[in-house]
């Protein structure tokens, strides 16, 4: 892989540790992937902070890059394991909270701007059309590539913070334009008419196109909350990092030829809705996997007006879509309900599984993934129904 | 016998292969503190990685797995070296950050278990 004078001197050391080892990662991943020469990237979206899934040896490797390292470019941070100021309130436990405030530390000091949130496109990192990113996050991953048209690969923590603290990332992959054409088309015949739809469909598809790209014919309208949705179902049953849609998406012009295609029906729609539903009574409510767009806020500000909620339910959302509904003063009648933001985290993140729920009611398919797997018991339904789970008396 | 592949990170060691034919998972799969193989259905299943030369095709799953084989390392029960045939993002990071001798590239059904395997840079000896 060629190297310009600036790079050999960072592998070589004369740029400090921290830029080193992370000049280390970028050439062995692209010599792995072929990269002919490293490019830069505009801005960075890092992944790996919850101290659930770091550990102790991971906040060891964080704060020895801290050291000497700095972000080069404009960098945010994925949600972390509980809120950063509330996590009392949300039942975490003061040991993991030290820790995890310490992981929190070591980002700052590295430079990261403490965003915690799975949505930084809708809160000040947003790229534009055709420029190279390195961010970590699946659902922000196929959001990035595939509606705004910004170029990065699914990188993993590490990758993603090597690419912020040199600035760059190897051109491979999605990166490069012929990598980027549709590998296999869907039909949609189903009528898709809310984001819990497109959601449904995501998982679907994520799960036979694996990580191909997707192609979707068929779908007539989708608005940011559908493709948010979309993004993080297509991501979490499959490694769908980029999807095209037909008329839609500003890169579905690259063609469609030869490729397989898929049907998605009612009955798909239907049997997937299915898939995603556990019995049992929902104990706990949570919304905003992705973190929830204003307009989502908007939603829940006029369903949650003048009710209260009978269930612990959680509004999670980046604190500056937050600030914009505090604005908008969605958040008092949001408040005013019982219901409370959950900021810097999610209810994939966070341990909710040791928070002693056992079934949880939610709008996302990818959320219902991680819950499983957490070993919780999930209801998927519409935003509109998990207001009414949350407010009804047993 | 000698075969030559592609060093992800260089390094000297010797030790014992312990082999995988299908990919290998660290996040959830390996435990990091006692290097103990523990996914279901996986061959390797109650063995530990420790000080072994582990041969595994690639590795799969969350990329979560790269601090997994930091946290074995750190713990001192990570693999001397890991052999693959084609090394992905995860083992990759996990192994250069972990500063695990690391080499791909390599026909790894010719390894037997508890071959006594060198790793020179790109070169393996058995």
């Amino acid at each position: 892989m060629h190297l310009t004078k600036e790079e050999e001197a960072m592998l070589a050391g004369e740029q400090g540790h921290a830029t080193r080892k992370a000049m280390q990662i970028l050439v062995a991943l692209g010599k792995i992937y072929d990269a002919e020469r490293l490019v830069k990237v505009s801005s960075v979206q890092v992944s790996g902070v919850s101290y659930k899934n770091l550990g102790d040896a991971g906040l060891e490797f964080l704060s020895e890059l801290a050291k000497d390292g700095k972000a080069r470019v404009k960098t945010t941070l994925n949600p972390a394991g509980m809120s950063l100021t509330d996590w009392q309130s949300q039942g975490i436990d003061s040991g993991f909270a030290e820790k995890q405030l310490q992981v929190i530390d070591v980002y700052r000091k590295l430079g990261v701007e403490i965003t915690c949130t799975c949505t930084p496109y809708l809160a000040g990192n947003e790229p534009s059309f055709g420029q190279h990113i390195a961010w970590g996050e699946s659902s922000a991953v196929a959001y990035a590539n595939s509606v705004i048209g910004a170029r990065t690969n699914r990188e993993g923590g590490p990758s993603a913070l090597a690419a912020s603290l040199t600035g760059r990332t190897p051109l491979y992959g999605l990166h490069i334009r012929e990598n980027r054409v549709p590998t296999i088309a869907v039909d949609v015949e189903a009528q898709l008419s809310l984001p819990e739809d497109f959601s449904a469909m995501g998982y679907f598809v994520g799960r036979e196109a694996q990580d191909r790209i997707p192609y979707f014919r068929g779908v007539r309208r989708a608005g940011l909350e559908d493709l948010k949705t979309l993004s993080a179902a297509l991501a979490s049953s499959g490694g769908v990092a980029m999807f095209h849609v037909e008329g839609l998406t500003p890169e579905h012009g690259l063609g469609t030829k030869n490729i397989e295609a898929l049907t998605f029906t009612r009955k798909e729609l239907a049997e997937t809705d299915a898939l995603l539903n556990d019995e049992g009574e929902p104990d706990f409510v949570s919304v905003g996997c992705p973190h929830c767009s204003l307009t989502e806020l908007a939603t829940l500000a006029k369903l949650l007006s003048g009710r209260q909620v009978r269930r612990e339910f959680w509004v999670c959302c980046s604190r500056e879509v937050k600030r914009q509904g505090d604005e908008a003063g969605y958040s008092k009648l949001i408040e005013a309900s019982g219901a409370k933001f959950a900021l810097d985290t999610c209810m994939v993140v966070a341990p909710v599984e040791e928070l002693g729920y056992k079934v949880v009611s939610t709008n996302s398919a990818k959320a219902c993934h991680y819950l499983r797997n957490a070993g919780l018991k999930v209801r998927f339904m519409p935003l509109e129904e998990c207001v009414v789970e949350a407010t009804r008396s047993r | 016998m000698k075969l030559k592949g592609r060093a992800i990170f260089d390094g000297k060691v010797e030790g014992q292969a312990l082999v995988s034919s299908s990919p290998m998972s660290f996040y959830g799969g390996v435990n990091p503190d006692t290097g103990e193989v523990t996914e279901r259905g996986s061959e390797l299943a109650g063995q530990s990685v420790k000080g072994k030369v582990l041969v595994f095709p690639h590795g799969k799953g969350s990329t979560v797995g790269s601090y997994v084989l930091y946290r074995l390392a750190k713990n001192g029960v990570g693999p001397s070296a890991i052999v693959n045939a084609k090394c992905e993002t995860i083992v990759a990071v996990g192994a250069i950050i972990s500063e695990i001798p690391c080499v791909d590239m390599v026909d790894v059904s010719k390894i037997r278990p508890g071959a006594r395997v060198r790793v020179d840079g790109a070169t393996l000896e058995f």
